[in-house]
C-alpha cells in the first residue's frame, strides 16, 4: 500500500529537514502558553460538546453529551420489562466475599490481593478475561526507583501534568506504592526491559522530569495483563479460590436494607440469561468509555470501553469527578484509513522521534503533556493549515520515527517497537525509514467515580479501581501512570474489600434504588429512549428497514460508522 | 464493492475494510471474536480460503484487509489445556515445562504452527528451544505472542504454544533475568520511611509554590 504520491511530496520535505533537525531541540512552552493553547484548541474546551447532567449525584455538573446520555438513561432491566421484585427473589447463581466487575489489569490486581487477604473472589467480565485497555497499553509504567529520582519528583510531575487538580492523597498513594508495584510485577514474572546487570531500562514520557518509564518492548500492558491473568488462573484451585466468569457483564448493582452493596445482576451475553451474584463487597474495575466516541472522535480504546461502571455506580448514588475531561492521545494513526485512531505509542517520541508539519518543520516540543501536545497538533492542522490531508479528508502531522535509529543506532526501532513496526508493516509502511501520519484520538477517561486512597467510595462496600475511578490524574494523565494506577489502586481495592467482607453480615439484596431512580427521572422530565449500561457499541450498518423505523438515527449512525 | 463469504453466506462489502469491519458492515453485532481492535489481544483469530485456491490462510480480523473471494471463518473459542501450577513452586528448567506439558515432546517439527502465526513468530523454534531447555531463547522469541490460538487449532501434536511460552516467559522474568538492584534499594528506603516528609511538604504547600516548583524543576537530559 505505502503512501500515495501527494503524501510522498510532503515526506520528501520531512526527509530533507531531518539532518538539520536531528540536533535541534524545539523549545518547551511556558505555563501561560500551555494554558492558552489548551483553552483555544483542546476538545475539552468546546462548550457545545458538553451539557449539564439533569439527574443523580452530579446533577448540574458538566459532561460530554454522550456520557450524560448514558448516565441519565433508563436502566436496561426496566427497559427490557423485568420484574425487579422477582429478580431479587431469585436464588443467587453465586455467592462470594468480593465480586470484581471487570477483567482488566485493575480487576486482576484486585482479585489477587483480595484472595491473598482471605476473600473468596468472583471476577465477572463483559468479554474475555484480559480484554481491556490494559492489554493495549504499549509505552510503559512509571515508578521513581532510580538514584536520581524520587517519589516526590514523581508527585510533582503528576500534579503539574494534571493541571494541579489531582487529589493529593491519591497521588501520594500512586507514587509511594509505585516501586512496590514494579517489584510485585517482577516477582510474578513480568519481563521488563533491563540492562545485563538488572538495571531497568527507563526513558522519558511526556511531562516526566526523570527517565522513569519502565517498559516491556512496546507490549508493556499486554505483558502485565497476561502475567496477572495467568496468576489469577493459578489460583483457581486454591482452598479459597478465584473464579472467573467471562461474557457476563454486570447490568445493575444490588443494595441491602442498609443501602450497603450486596452484589450485582449480570447478563450472560451468550444466553441472554440474567444471573444474580450476592457479594459482601464489590469492586468496579470496568475501565473507561472511549467507545462512546465523544465529539465523534475515533478511539484507541478496547471494544468494551462503554463506561458501564460509571453508570452502575452512579445509579446507587456514587459521585463522579472530572467527567468533563477526556484525554486525546496526540498520536493516533491518521493513515492508513484501516487503522484510523489506533494508538501510536508515546514511546516513539520518548525514544526521540520529532513531530513535523507538512513542510517538514518542527512546531512543538515532542514531549509536552498529552493535552498540550494534542492541542498543538490541532492548531497546526486548523488555524495554521500546515497539516497533511489524506485522500479521505483526514488531517494529520508527521511523526518522524526514522530519527530514532539515527539518534540511537540502527535496529533500535526494530528492537524497541516491534508492535508498531508490525502494525504499519501490515499496510506497507516501514517505520524505520518512513514517517507516519498522526492526529489526536480519544484515549482515556481522566475522571470517574470519586475514590479514597483505599479505593473505597461513598457507598459502603463499593470500591472502584483503574480507569473507572476519578481524582488521581486530575485533568490530564501522564503516560505510564495508568498501568501504574490500575496496579496500585487495584491492589488497594482488593485488600480493603477483603478486610471489609470479613466484618459484614450479608443483608437482603434489593433493587429498590431503581424505582427511586425512575421517580427522579420522571421528576426531571426525562424521556424513554436510550437505556444503559451500553455494554457494546453498535457498528453494524443499519439497513433501510431499520431506518424506516427510526429515520432520525440515520445521521447519528453515519457518524458512528465513520468514527469506528 | 467486493464479494466475500461469511460463515458460508455471500455478502457484498466496500473495498478496503478490515475483515472485522466487513463483518460489522454485513450486519454482525459482534460479541465473541472481537477485542481490542488493534492487534494486541488475540480475540479475532480468523481462518480463510480464497476461491479457486486450496490453501488455508490465517489472519487477525482487525488487522487484515478483505480481498475479493475470501471465504471467512472466525474462531471465537478454542479449548487449550493449562495444567495447575504455582510459579513459586516451579524451577526455571526445560524439565519443569516438560513435566507440565509432556506433549511438547510429541512435536515432530511440521512447522504448521509458525505458518499459522499472524505475528510472524517462529513458533517451532520456540518449542524446540523449550525442549532443549533454552528458556532465555524461548522467552525472547515468543515475546510478541498475543495468544490468538491459531497455532493451537492447527497443531497435530495437540500442543498449546501460547500457554507453554507464557509460562516460559514468567519463569524467565522471575528466576533468570537479573533482579533490579536499584529497585531493592528504593524499597528499603521506603520501608524506612524515607520520602514521607518530603511528600507531606508538597501536599501542604500552597498552590502557587507548587506551581513554581513544577515550573523550575530540572528535566533529566
Amino acid at each position: 500500500m505505502s503512501y500515495p504520491a501527494e503524501m510522498k511530496e510532503s515526506i520528501a520535505k520531512v526527509e530533507a529537514s531531518r539532518p538539520a533537525r536531528q540536533h535541534q531541540a524545539f523549545p518547551k512552552l511556558d505555563p501561560q502558553e500551555r494554558e492558552d493553547i489548551l483553552r483555544t484548541y483542546h476538545p475539552d474546551y468546546i462548550s457545545g460538546a458538553f451539557r449539564e447532567i439533569r439527574v443523580g449525584p452530579n446533577k448540574g455538573d458538566r459532561a460530554p453529551h454522550e456520557l450524560a446520555n448514558a448516565l441519565e438513561a433508563e436502566p436496561l432491566l426496566i427497559r427490557d420489562g423485568f420484574s425487579l421484585k422477582k429478580i431479587v427473589q431469585q436464588e443467587p447463581d453465586a455467592k462470594c466475599d468480593v465480586l470484581v466487575i471487570g477483567g482488566g489489569g485493575a480487576g486482576a490486581s484486585a482479585a489477587l490481593l483480595a484472595q491473598e487477604n482471605g476473600a473468596e473472589v468472583l471476577i465477572s467480565t463483559k468479554l474475555r478475561f484480559g480484554d481491556a485497555n490494559t492489554m493495549m497499553a504499549q509505552g510503559g509504567i512509571q515508578a521513581a526507583d532510580k538514584d536520581n529520582d524520587s517519589p516526590a519528583l514523581h508527585y510533582l510531575d503528576v500534579m503539574g501534568g494534571g493541571a494541579f487538580a489531582c487529589d493529593p492523597d491519591l497521588v501520594e498513594a500512586l507514587v509511594m506504592d509505585a516501586p512496590k508495584v514494579i517489584a510485585w510485577l517482577e516477582s510474578l514474572g513480568v519481563m521488563f526491559d533491563k540492562e545485563p546487570d538488572g538495571t531497568m531500562r527507563t526513558i522519558h514520557g511526556g511531562g516526566t522530569s526523570r527517565k522513569r518509564m519502565h517498559a516491556a518492548r512496546d507490549y508493556t500492558g499486554a505483558e502485565i495483563m497476561r502475567v496477572l491473568r495467568d496468576e489469577v488462573r493459578s489460583r483457581a484451585g486454591e482452598p479459597i479460590p478465584i473464579r472467573v466468569w467471562e461474557f457476563r457483564p454486570a447490568v445493575e448493582l444490588l443494595l441491602d436494607e442498609k443501602n450497603r452493596i450486596a452484589g450485582a445482576v449480570l447478563k450472560d451475553l451468550d444466553t441472554s440469561r440474567l444471573m444474580i451474584v450476592h457479594a459482601r463487597a464489590v469492586i468496579i474495575a470496568s475501565g473507561g468509555s472511549g467507545r462512546l466516541h465523544y465529539q465523534g472522535f475515533p478511539t484507541t480504546n478496547h471494544y468494551g470501553a462503554t463506561g458501564d461502571g460509571l453508570v452502575l455506580a452512579y445509579r446507587v448514588g456514587a459521585r463522579l469527578s472530572f467527567i468533563d475531561t477526556m484525554q486525546y492521545h496526540p498520536t493516533g494513526a491518521a493513515y492508513p484509513e484501516q487503522i484510523l485512531g489506533q494508538l501510536v505509542t508515546e514511546k516513539v517520541r520518548g525514544l526521540g522521534a520529532q513531530v513535523c508539519n507538512a513542510d517538514g518543520e518542527q512546531f512543538v516540543y515532542p514531549l509536552e503533556t498529552r493535552d498540550v501536545e494534542a492541542a498543538a497538533f490541532i492548531r497546526e492542522c486548523t488555524e495554521r493549515s500546515k497539516g497533511v490531508v489524506t485522500s479521505t479528508g483526514q488531517m494529520g502531522v508527521w511523526l518522524d520515527a526514522p530519527l530514532i535509529d539515527l539518534l540511537r543506532g540502527p535496529g533500535t526501532i526494530a528492537a524497541e517497537l516491534p508492535a508498531m513496526v508490525r502494525q504499519f508493516n501490515r499496510f506497507g509502511i516501514d517505520l524505520a525509514h518512513e514517517p507516519i501520519l498522526v492526529y489526536p484520538t480519544l484515549h482515556y477517561q481522566n475522571g470517574g467515580v470519586s475514590i479514597r486512597p483505599d479505593a473505597g467510595t461513598s457507598i459502603p462496600g463499593l470500591f472502584v479501581a483503574g480507569e473507572a475511578s476519578g481524582g488521581i490524574h486530575g485533568r490530564n494523565r501522564l503516560m505510564g501512570n495508568s498501568l501504574l494506577d490500575i496496579c496500585v489502586f487495584g491492589r488497594r481495592a482488593g485488600m480493603a474489600a477483603a478486610l471489609l467482607a470479613k466484618d459484614i453480615a450479608p443483608g437482603n439484596p434489593h433493587l429498590a434504588h431503581l424505582d427511586e431512580w425512575e421517580h427522579l427521572r420522571r421528576e426531571a422530565g426525562l424521556e424513554e429512549g436510550q437505556a444503559s449500561p451500553i455494554l457494546l457499541p453498535d457498528y453494524t450498518r443499519k439497513t433501510s428497514l431499520v431506518l424506516l423505523r427510526h429515520p432520525s438515527i440515520e445521521e447519528e449512525v453515519a457518524g458512528h460508522f465513520k468514527s469506528n | 464493492m467486493v464479494d466475500i463469504s461469511i460463515l458460508g453466506q455471500r455478502y457484498e462489502v466496500p473495498e478496503g475494510l478490515t475483515i472485522l469491519k466487513a463483518l460489522e458492515w454485513s450486519g454482525f453485532q459482534m460479541t465473541r471474536g472481537v477485542g481490542c481492535r488493534g492487534g494486541f489481544c488475540g480475540a479475532c483469530g480468523t481462518v480463510y480460503r480464497l476461491s479457486n485456491d486450496h490453501k488455508l490462510y490465517y489472519a487477525l480480523a482487525c488487522q487484515t484487509v478483505i480481498k475479493a473471494g475470501m471465504i471467512l471463518g472466525e474462531i471465537p473459542f478454542f479449548p487449550a489445556q493449562r495444567p495447575a501450577y504455582k510459579l513459586e513452586n516451579l524451577e526455571a528448567s526445560g524439565e519443569a515445562l516438560i513435566g507440565l506439558y509432556p506433549e511438547i515432546l510429541k512435536c515432530f517439527g511440521c512447522n504448521t504452527c509458525s505458518k499459522a502465526c499472524p505475528q510472524g513468530i517462529d513458533v517451532l523454534n520456540v518449542m524446540s528451544a523449550v525442549i532443549r531447555g533454552d528458556l532465555p531463547s524461548a522467552a525472547e522469541a515468543s515475546f510478541d505472542c498475543i495468544a490468538c490460538g491459531l497455532c493451537v487449532a492447527r497443531c497435530p501434536s495437540d500442543n498449546v504454544p501460547p500457554n507453554v511460552s507464557l509460562l516460559v516467559r514468567r519463569l524467565y522474568g522471575k528466576y533468570l533475568s537479573p533482579p533490579a538492584g536499584h529497585l531493592r534499594y528504593r524499597l528499603q528506603e521506603l520501608e524506612g520511611g524515607s520520602y514521607k516528609a518530603e511528600i507531606n511538604g508538597l501536599k501542604s504547600a500552597p498552590l502557587t509554590e507548587l506551581r513554581q516548583q513544577y515550573a523550575v524543576r530540572q528535566i533529566e537530559e
